[in-house]
Order: structure tokens, then sequence, then C-alpha cells
């Protein structure tokens, strides 16, 4: 027993330890905070070193209580020649899942220091929210079981403990928007959920098994007209869970009326692990690329969609959640070239976007508890209030804009590249589309900046009326009040700033290590095009 | 033999035709209802994909005159399914009850910030994105006025 199987279902088995824990410890809240930071601290660590093992030694497959692949003959039978395929639950780490759990944990655990500073400041001794860090926790433990799953089945689990924390989460508090949005959630994602255990029962009938690896050598066999429906069934379950256009609509109207630190997390989260499951189905199931074209005019159409939703909308979080729809397009544009370059600035892409929208979100939560509002018809004078807000703003905002040298840009080129390397015509207008989208959503980061921050509060055309005092989780006044009559809610809690602000410098890493970090997205992108180590990790007796 | 594969297959059909036509109510209780009769069309494809009936799969036992062995993965995988669509409907239940409380009504209503952009006239979103020529810092007095409280206008006193 190596260090790569004891620490390979860490990342599952911490969480859900930790939130039976402070489920238990749910009448001390001090007791409950300093589980969920150690549990997430240990998975940050734990990533880190998977991340290097997976970089230095390859795939690791863990069979969970041994029933992997057996020795032809062990049976018993006579005549076997291959030996029984695993039984059990099969945990695998390579180069892409590795980075996207390191990434992942390090946002949960960021949003949960910020959830904490939040909830110590504006709310907790007025409205203790006990199930708040459980839920939270379990979350994170759906998250790393989608990335850990060597099966589909395991993760068709993965994606419900995911969405049943994130029904919870997106409802907290139970006000009269949260019910409306949370019902549309839930329906939305149940009907997901169902496509893709429909698209799991048929994989099954046609190669009597979900392990991934056993998959995708017996998927080589399977007809290509049955393997393009099956693939064609995959991708709509996985394209309304990542949000792809047309199946993003759901999105922009359920996130903007969750807790600030939950939308944060879902925007980063829980639309990559949709992009993640994306990525294997495309390159482990179903290399070959039957639906690439499909694909690339998907991509092309979100990127536009997302960002037009963009510029009309006046809510800062709504604005924010179709930019995240918007670079979904980006995402599902490396992965459908299907050649190495779009594949590595794909995962390195993934990695840019799960920090820089979830510090976005964070920065929206802070403008709501300093301002008071999150429209753009109340916002104003921002800059002047308050240079500290400002900079923390502006800095992710050009990082999403892709704005050189900040890493968007960086992924944004390799993108780019990708596609001119391909040169097919629709590469070319994915190329131009692209170019358009980042300029837009340049745009509409300029247009937030020019009125939330540098209009006077005067000139907004609601700019007397604010949301009374800031609440952490629970939002029960719903009335507005006159600007002048709000409370002085003080600075900026720390407790919120320092987790926003190494976020931000996350972000920034991922521009002064570029070239390391692009690399390791390179070597990511061949092990995942090249499946040959995938399959033998797994099936190696 | 036929029969016996076709008559699943019609009731998952049937099944999953209902429970689409439900989802696509706006009423809350159908749209749970809806979910559960897919998912139960669901759970009926798995047990058809699994293959034929047979012995346990328990080494040793057998059933009468049966020579194959069932399949055990597709009932543990029904089994799953089954158990998390029963938490998932309790919530939905918790939810529909809640909005019962909230609206008196168990419809799935409208975004009313998502109706409020699509109907934004001209003028208004133009208030938005455009400064007021109407601002006129002189209206602000020396005296105290509310004024006083809104930026820029901050130290006009």
């Amino acid at each position: 027993m190596n260090v790569a199987t004891v620490l390979t279902p860490l990342p599952v088995l911490i969480p859900t330890l930790a939130a039976a824990a402070s489920l238990f410890a749910g009448r001390q809240p001090r007791l409950q905070r300093a589980i969920a930071v150690l549990a997430l601290s240990a998975v940050v660590a734990v990533c880190a070193v998977l991340v290097y093992l997976a970089d230095r030694d390859g795939t690791i497959a863990l069979h969970v209580g041994g029933w992997g692949q057996t020795v032809p003959g062990a049976s018993g039978a006579t005549g076997e020649t291959s030996g029984m395929g695993p039984l059990g639950i099969t945990l695998v780490v390579d180069r892409l899942s590795s980075l996207m759990l390191l990434v992942s944990v390090i946002v949960l655990l960021a949003v949960v220091f910020y959830a904490i500073g939040q909830g110590i400041r504006d709310g907790d001794e007025r409205q203790p929210v006990s199930i708040f860090l459980p839920t939270y926790l379990v979350l994170s433990a759906g998250v790393c079981t989608a990335f850990l799953a060597g099966d589909l089945f395991n993760l068709f689990v993965g994606f419900e403990v995911l969405l049943s924390a994130s029904f919870v989460l997106l409802t907290i508090g139970a006000s009269t928007d949260r019910v409306r949005a949370g019902i549309a959630y839930v329906m939305v994602s149940m009907v997901s959920s169902l496509i893709f255990l429909i698209g799991i029962a048929l994989i099954y009938a046609a190669t009597g098994t979900l392990n991934l690896a056993e998959l995708a050598v017996r998927l080589d066999d399977v007809p290509s007209g049955t393997r393009s429906a099956l693939f064609a069934v995959l991708m709509v379950a996985f394209g309304i869970k990542a949000a792809v256009f047309p199946l993003s609509t759901w999105l922009p109207d359920s996130y903007p009326t969750a807790p600030a630190p939950v939308t944060a997390v879902f925007a980063g989260l829980l639309t990559k692990v949709g992009v993640y499951a994306i990525i294997r189905a495309h390159s482990l199931l179903f290399p070959g690329g039957a639906l690439d074209h499909v694909l690339m005019v998907a991509a092309l159409v979100t990127m536009l969609v997302g960002i037009f939703g963009a510029m009309a909308q006046s809510d800062i979080k709504r604005l924010l959640s179709f930019t995240l729809v918007s670079h979904i397009g980006y995402l599902v544009f490396g992965i459908s070239l299907g050649n190495e370059l779009g594949m590595s600035g794909a995962i390195y892409y993934v990695a840019h976007h799960i920090v820089v929208q979830t510090t976005l979100f964070l920065v929206v939560g802070l403008i709501e508890r300093q301002a008071g509002a999150s429209t753009l018809q109340r916002l104003g004078g921002l800059a002047a209030a308050s240079p500290l807000l400002a900079f923390v703003f502006i800095v992710p905002a050009l990082n999403l804009g892709g704005i050189p040298p900040f890493s968007g840009f960086i992924g944004k080129v390799a993108l780019l590249e990708a596609g001119t390397q391909d040169g097919s015509v629709l590469a070319w207008m994915l190329v131009a589309g692209s170019v358009i989208t980042s300029l837009l959503t340049l745009y509409v980061m300029a247009r937030v900046w020019s009125k939330a921050f540098w209009r006077a509060r005067a000139d907004a055309p609601e700019g007397a009326l604010a949301d009374a005092s800031p609440s952490s989780l629970i939002d029960d006044s719903e009335e507005d009040i006159d600007f002048a009559d709000r409370d002085d809610v003080g600075r900026m809690p720390v407790g919120m700033l320092i987790p926003t602000g190494a976020l931000i410098a996350v972000g920034l890493a991922l521009t002064v290590f570029a070239g390391p970090i692009f690399a390791f997205s390179e070597r990511a992108a061949g092990e995942v095009l090249d499946r040959g180590q995938y399959i033998s990790a797994v099936l190696t007796p | 033999m036929t029969v016996t594969y076709l008559v699943p297959l019609v009731l998952i059909g049937g099944l999953t035709s209902a429970g689409v036509y439900l989802l696509l109510e706006r009423n809350l209780t159908r749209m749970l209802l809806g979910l559960l009769l897919v998912g139960n069309a669901v759970n009926l494809l798995i047990l058809t994909v699994g293959g034929p009936s047979g012995n346990p799969p328990i080494r040793g036992r057998t059933s009468d005159g049966e020579t194959a062995t069932a399949d055990p993965l597709a009932q543990g995988m029904i089994l799953t399914a089954i158990v998390i669509s029963m938490g998932i409907a309790a919530f939905v239940l918790a939810l529909t009850y809640r909005s019962f409380r909230l609206s008196r009504a168990e419809e799935v209503v409208n975004d009313p910030e998502d109706a409020r952009v699509s109907q934004l006239s001209e003028k208004s979103a133009a208030a938005i994105d455009e400064d007021p020529t109407t601002h006129d810092p002189s209206i602000d007095t020396e005296e105290p006025d509310e004024l006083d409280a809104l930026p820029g206008h901050e130290g006009s006193r």
C-alpha cells in the first residue's frame, strides 16, 4: 500500500465525516467552524500531494475494497482468458482530475472563510444557521466524488450528492424569491439527472459495464450510430449541468437569489463539474469526434447569447451569471476542437475561470454588504466610498475580460491558437466569436465599473433606495429603505476581505506561474487524449 | 419471447410520456408526479437492460429451472436511484408546502427580474446607462438636507 492509495479516497472521506461531525456540533458554532476549516484545509493539502503524485507517477487507480481487475483464471472457471473486470467502485486520479480537485478545494476553502467571516460580523447571533456548514461540506464531498469517479454510476452519485446539497444551500432561509428560484433549479437538475440515468441504462445495455476504462475499450466495438446516440444522451445531461446553450436558461434565473458565498461556489464549481464530465465523455468514452460540429456550434451560440444576455442586465449578480454561461462556451470550444492544444487551453481556462468567477461573486457580496444593493440602478460612487473595494473588483474583472497579462488572456490565446491550428471554417468562426465575446465581456465589466464605481450615487435612477442592514445567509428583509436611513455598516470585514484577496492572489499566481501550469495542463491534455494510460492503470490486475 | 421484452418497453414509453406531460405543467404537485413517473420509467429501463431473469446472484442458490444468473448490478443501481428520488421528492414536497405558505399558490412563477429586464422601456434602460442631464449639484444647498447622505454630494455642506 503506497501513499497514493491512502490519499486517493481522502477528498471524499474527509468532508463526509466532517459534515457528520459538524452536524453533531450544531449548537456550538465555534466548534462547527473549526471542523469545517480544518477539514477543507486538510483536503487542500491532500489534493496538492495528489497533483504532485499524478504528475510524477501518472494515473493512479484505486479499487475500493480491492474489487479490481482479476488475473485470468483466478475465479476458477476453465478457459478464462481475460479475468474479470473491476467489480467495485473505482477512484481514478490523473493530472486532469487532480488539477480540478486542487483548484476546487482551494475555492471551497476560501469561500468557507468568507462565509464564516460574514457570519461572525452580520448575523450568526441574530440568525444562527446550523445547517450551512454541514451542507457545504456535503457539497464539497459531492464535487470531489464527481472528479474522482472512475465509473459512470459513481459519477451519477457524485452529481446527486452535490445537487442535493446545492438544493438546500440555494433555498436557505426559504424566502419567496429563493423558493421560486429553488423550485425551477430543483426541477431542471432532476430532469438532467434522469436523462443522465437514461444514458447510463442505455450504455449498460450496449456494453454491460459502467466502468469508464472498460467502457472505453468496449464502446469501440459498438456500431457508430449507436455510439453517437449514447454520446448525445450523455451530452444533453451534462450540457444542462454545464449550462451550455440552449440548455442554459435555468442558470441566470436561479443563481442570483442565493446568498453571496453560495452563489460564488455554485458559479465556480457546479458548472465546471459538468464541463469535466463532458471532457471525460468526449475524450475517454467517445473519441473520434462524432458530435464535434454540434459542440462547436453550441459553443459559439453559448458564448454570444450569454454575453448578449449579460449586456442587458442591470443586476450585477445576474450579469455575472450570464457571463458565466458565456464563458462556458470557451471551454466547450476548446474541448470540441479535439486537438491537444485546444484541450490544454480548455483545462487551463477551467482553472482560471473557477477562480475568477468565484472571486467576482464574492466581490459582489462585498458590494451588496457595503452599498445595500447589487443592481446598477442603485449603485454609484463606490470608488470614492471605498478604493479598496474598487481594487478588489477591477482586478478579477479585467482578468475575466482577458486583459494581458492576466490568466484570462493566456487561456484565450491558447484557445485561439488551437482554433487557428484546426483551420476549418467553423473553427475560424469560433475564433471570431470568442474575440467578440472577450471584447463584450470587457464592455460589460467596464459598464459595471463606470456605473457602480465612478458615477455619483445621486445620478443612479434609484440611488436613494437601498436594502436594509446586511445579512449573511438569511435575507429576511424584503423592503427597501432610504439609503440615508441605512445603518452604518462600517468597514469591510477583514474575514471577508482576506479570502477574496487570497483568491485574487491565486488568480494572479495563474499568470505568474503560467509557464509551469500551462506545461502541466499540456501534459494533462496529452494524458486525456491518449486514453492508454487511463485504461491500463484501471484494468491492470 | 418477444412479448416479455415488448411489455416493459411499452410501459417505459407510456410512463415517460405521461411523466413529461405532467412535468410541463406549472402546478408543482403535478411536476413532482411527473418526475416520479419518469424516475420509475428509468428504473424499469435499467431493470430491462439488465438482461433476462435468472438464478439469484448468490453462489450455490438456484431458482427453478433457470440456467443463467440474474444481473445484480441493475438491481443495485435501481435501489440507489429509488433512494435518491425519494429524498428529492421529500424535498420538493417541503418546497411546495413552503411556496404554498408564502404565496397561497403552488404554481411555478416567472422570474420577476427577467420579466423586468425584458420589458424595460428604452427610456428606463437609458436611465441606467446614461447619466441623467437633470443632475445638478447646484440644487444642493448650503443648508443640511437629505441630499447630503448621497455620494457625490458629500462635503457640500
